[in-house]
């Protein structure tokens, strides 16, 4: 690709598409294992929002591009290092507090993401962060909600709530690092910007559910640049074996 | 004066709906408890097939079109729960039977989905008889179910026409993907036979239920209607019903077909299926693993209502 925006505006369409793929990838594994009916119903939509997102994301990656990748091109026959999601969306779901603790970082980030996005000037980038605000809104207020009742609800959920924050808390501030990408690139949203509001955010709820806020200091990073945890490869591999086995297949 | 069995028995002979609050006799809420209860299983169990292929289906689309049918199989069992709790049941207690073995789902749930185009295959058969079977429901004679059903036929023919699309793209695509998709009819053509239930000779609850219009039409009935639909089907998209001694009859219209073995039926039914152990202790760990977050909500609900009496006192 000679254009460098191009190329920019590919990557960050990438960035944002490959993080909602990798968290729906990972909400859908409670689709059949939830603790009750409603939450399979309420965790495949949530799932099927995020992939509805990733979709229209990595299509406008590919079209931007202009290599002829499609939207399952990018997302099948692509390797590890090459995947740009955050590190907290790759995470395994742990217990249902830590999945809950994950959907409350990840929803809030995305909610504020997409607020700024919409009003943006890439008329593509605004019209799927419009649709995807309203989703987001949903998702977090179903984190939030279940923040509050496994906080305040009995000492074992209490606890479990506490440790899933704990545990979730060194993949966040992966999500505010800036770089000269968005510096440079005109559309783009500067994630450093949206930290001290999602702080608040985050914060209020924590405090409402009577847990504490996470002080861990050492923070994970990588992401962007291709760099993931260990559990990653076994995800993709799941995800793309199929279609690898197959190549060049219509399904 | 008419007693209250009379009412109830001149609104079936009307061929009218009894409601929630109507007399009914005790067989006939006990049938209907049964029977509802088995469909809602069916709806949640038959979940874990489908969903065994969400993290490896080989395109984005067919991955959200396959995450939003087993979305739908949650809901269904939402409804079906709620309408068996007009008969004055518990979802709670009805959970507890099945995880406890004492009530039923549909055996053919009990196969594993070993490759992709037994997403197709499930679609296509299984979704294919449930229709069905279930089309008739929609005018069973107690308005809930009845209800419920109508909702339910909806999602399930959509989901029938996605299975069947799955294999005509898998029959037209490489011969490895033909195979795949002959081998999932191969697999799935015998079990979906039975989900009809067996022969109406030794159908033990067929005659009562039809007497009540629970059931409209014998379980022969309804599997000769099955392969009379879904052999002009395997025909479009050109793979082959197993069935050796499969032959049209021009005069009557119909298919002349070999029955299924109902012995390998009642196998699984009991509990001997390829994955019975698996689906019930998959259902029995969700369900225990969620407790601590059921008495949670609990807990919580019950503070916040303490605090709405505290501040409204």
């Amino acid at each position: 690709m000679s254009d460098p925006r191009a190329n920019d505006l590919s990557t960050y369409s990438l960035r944002l598409g490959d993080d909602a793929l990798i968290a729906a990838q990972r909400t859908a594994e409670w689709i059949a294992a939830a603790p009750q009916l409603e939450e399979d119903v309420a965790l495949g939509n949530i799932g099927l929002d995020q992939l509805g997102q990733a979709r229209s994301l990595l299509q406008y990656a590919g079209t931007v591009e202009g290599a002829g990748r499609s939207e399952d091109d990018l997302a099948y026959f692509r390797d590890e290092r090459e995947f740009l999601n955050l590190q907290l969306c790759e995470l395994p779901n742990g217990d249902f507090a830590q999945t809950i603790a994950k959907l409350l970082y990840f929803a809030t980030y995305q909610h504020l993401l997409y607020e700024e996005l919409r009003g943006g000037t890439d008329e593509t980038l605004a019209g799927v962060a419009g649709k995807a605000v309203k989703e987001v809104a949903y998702h977090v207020d179903h984190a939030t909600q279940w923040v509050l009742r496994l906080g305040d609800g009995t000492d074992e959920s209490h606890r479990r709530m506490q440790a899933g924050l704990d545990a979730m808390w060194p993949y966040t501030a992966e999500l505010f690092a800036s770089d000269e990408l968005v510096q440079r690139l005109d559309v783009a949203v500067d994630p450093s910007t949206l930290e001290e509001e999602w702080l608040r955010r985050v914060n209020q709820v924590i405090d409402e559910s009577t847990c504490e806020r996470p002080t861990s200091a050492y923070q994970h990073s990588g992401g962007r640049d291709g760099r993931h945890t260990e559990h990653f490869g076994y995800l993709l591999a799941e995800l793309q074996h199929v279609a690898r086995s197959h190549p060049g297949a219509s399904w | 004066m008419l007693g209250v069995m009379d009412s109830f028995q001149a609104t079936i002979d009307a061929d009218g709906r009894i409601e929630p609050r109507d007399a009914m006799p005790e067989g006939y809420r006990k049938t209907l408890i049964r029977q509802i209860a088995q469909h809602a299983h069916s709806e949640i169990i038959g979940m874990q097939p489908e969903g065994n292929w969400i993290s490896r289906a080989p395109s984005l689309r067919r991955k959200a079109i396959l995450m939003a049918k087993v979305q739908d199989e949650a809901g269904h069992g939402l409804y079906l729960y709620a309408a068996a709790e007009t008969l004055g049941v518990d979802r709670a207690d009805l959970l507890d039977l099945l995880h406890a073995g004492k009530q039923k789902y549909s055996s053919i749930f009990n196969y594993p989905t070993l490759t992709w185009a037994d997403i197709g295959a499930i679609g296509w058969l299984v979704d294919g008889a449930a229709i069905v079977n279930q089309v008739p429901l929609c005018r069973c004679s107690y308005g809930p179910y009845a209800r419920a059903m109508v909702r339910v036929c909806k999602e399930e023919s959509f989901h029938q026409r996605q299975g069947f699309e799955i294999l005509h793209t898998l029959c037209n695509g490489t011969p490895a993907q033909k195979e795949m998709a002959q081998d999932a009819l191969n697999r799935w053509w015998w079990p979906s036979l039975m989900m009809f239930g067996p022969p109406d000779a030794s159908s033990t609850h067929s005659e009562q239920s039809m007497a009540w219009g629970i059931k409209r039409h014998s379980n022969d009935e309804l599997r000769q209607r099955f392969v009379d639909m879904t052999v002009p089907q395997a025909d479009v998209l050109g793979i082959r019903v197993p069935d050796d001694e499969l032959t049209y009859d021009e005069a009557t219209g119909r298919y002349s077909f070999t029955q299924p073995d109902f012995a390998e039926l009642y196998e699984v039914v009991k509990g001997n299926g390829p994955c019975n152990q698996e689906r019930l202790a998959h259902r029995v760990k969700a369900h225990e693993d969620g407790a601590w977050v059921r008495e949670a909500a609990a807990a919580y609900a019950e503070k916040q209502a303490k605090k709405m009496q505290g501040s409204a006192a």
